[in-house]
């Protein structure tokens, strides 16, 4: 087990919080909530080692692309590849109404 | 042939996960959770021995009405560490049950549901899940005495080790086909045992047995429906409104006496359910 931080450049805060998905197997629960203008931050607690590389490059990906609202992202990985990773904090960013 | 039109338009309770379960049975905003996810309050045991928490520990707690009435629903997570009990998502279920327990006392008639999918205790936290499944135990027989206390088995986990017996402590418990109820796990008895007398991967063997089906058939479970939110929501609607039952455990002198009757040969499903087919007057 590994507890990963990371930050990035965001937009406003995020007006919401949500949950989405669960701690299963090939699954991940993502707690998204409000932060300081401007930042996107988020802790990875994640059960599977040496998997730091993989996390940056999907979240430099997805929060290159397009500015997210600013949120503090709590991730608790059971394994889940980064087509999951992505489609869960879809999810969560259409629950709160930012999709 | 199968309706299909019928089978694509059902809202299936089973592929629910235990948060949307819970809204699913209560009245339209009524829900109420207690304790939840961000709240943050999980097992402080699982991260010490390098597994991942989940922020509710796995189970749901929520208060709300079904048709008005107050209730409290409590809901295991399956999908999480197999729907295990520890001592933060045991002790929730337990004091949900003694607050309604304590709500019947001043006058509040608040009946408990019981979502369970679930190992039994989690192996990690060994002594504190079993002293929190003892304390559902009693807290389910305290409120039974006041309010119905329900228990959806809707699989497909299914129910067992310590919280079988919680299962066996409800006023009524409802089940479907998925369900499996038993106090061990067919891996468990497998080990103990042998294969050649339980093979844990024998699924027709298993469901034969422990399957929703042939509990309800043997009168160890009191309903049996589809996988659908509507049939279960039913279901729980019927137990709500009648309390009158004599629980099953206050009979248990004749099931261990038809339990008795069974000698050294295997058994087969069709005897079982002969041997439970006369219930005692008090249960029919």
């Amino acid at each position: 087990m590994e507890i990963l931080e990371f930050e990035f450049k965001a937009g406003a805060p995020a007006t919401q919080r949500c949950l989405v998905g669960c701690v299963g197997s090939g699954d991940l629960e993502v707690l998204m909530e409000p932060n300081v203008d401007g930042v996107l931050s988020v802790q990875v607690t994640t059960s599977v080692d040496g998997s730091e590389a993989r996390w940056q490059n999907l979240f430099e990906r997805m929060f290159a692309e397009s500015l997210y609202p600013a949120m503090k992202l709590e991730i608790n990985d059971f394994g889940a590849t980064p087509g999951v990773v992505r489609l869960r904090i879809e999810q969560g960013l259409e629950e709160m109404g930012h999709a | 042939m199968p309706d299909f039109n019928a089978l694509l338009n059902a809202e299936s309770f089973i592929e629910l996960g235990a948060r949307a379960r819970v809204r699913s049975l209560l009245d339209e905003g009524s829900m109420h959770e207690l304790l939840g996810p961000f709240d943050r309050v999980k097992s402080p045991w699982l991260q010490q021995q390098g597994l991942v928490t989940q922020a509710d520990d796995g189970v749901v707690i929520a208060k709300g009405t079904i048709d008005g009435q107050p209730v409290v629903v409590a809901a295991i997570e399956g999908e999480f560490q197999g729907g295990s009990m520890g001592e933060v998502s045991g002790a929730k279920i337990a004091a949900a049950l003694e607050l309604a327990a304590e709500d019947n006392r001043n006058g509040i008639p608040r009946a408990a549901i019981l979502l369970l999918e679930t190992g039994g205790v989690r192996l990690q936290e060994a002594n504190l899940g079993l002293a929190a499944i003892a304390d559902i135990h009693a807290a389910i027989v305290d409120l039974r005495a006041m309010r119905p206390v329900i228990g959806v088995i809707a699989g497909t986990v299914g129910c067992f080790g310590g919280m079988s017996i919680a299962a066996g402590l409800c006023s009524r418990l409802i089940v479907t086909r998925d369900a499996r109820i038993g106090l061990n796990g067919p891996q468990v008895i497998e080990q103990e045992a042998g294969l050649d007398e339980y093979d844990s991967r024998d699924r027709p063997f298993i469901w034969s047995f422990t399957g929703g089906e042939q509990r309800y058939a043997s009168h160890l479970a009191d309903a049996f429906c589809e996988d659908s939110v509507e049939a279960i929501r039913e279901q729980v609607r019927l137990g709500l409104a009648d309390n009158s039952a004599t629980p099953r455990s206050e009979c248990h002198e004749f099931f261990l006496g038809q339990l008795a009757r069974v000698g050294q040969e295997q058994v087969t499903p069709e005897q079982v359910r002969e041997l439970y087919s006369t219930l005692p007057e008090e249960l029919s």
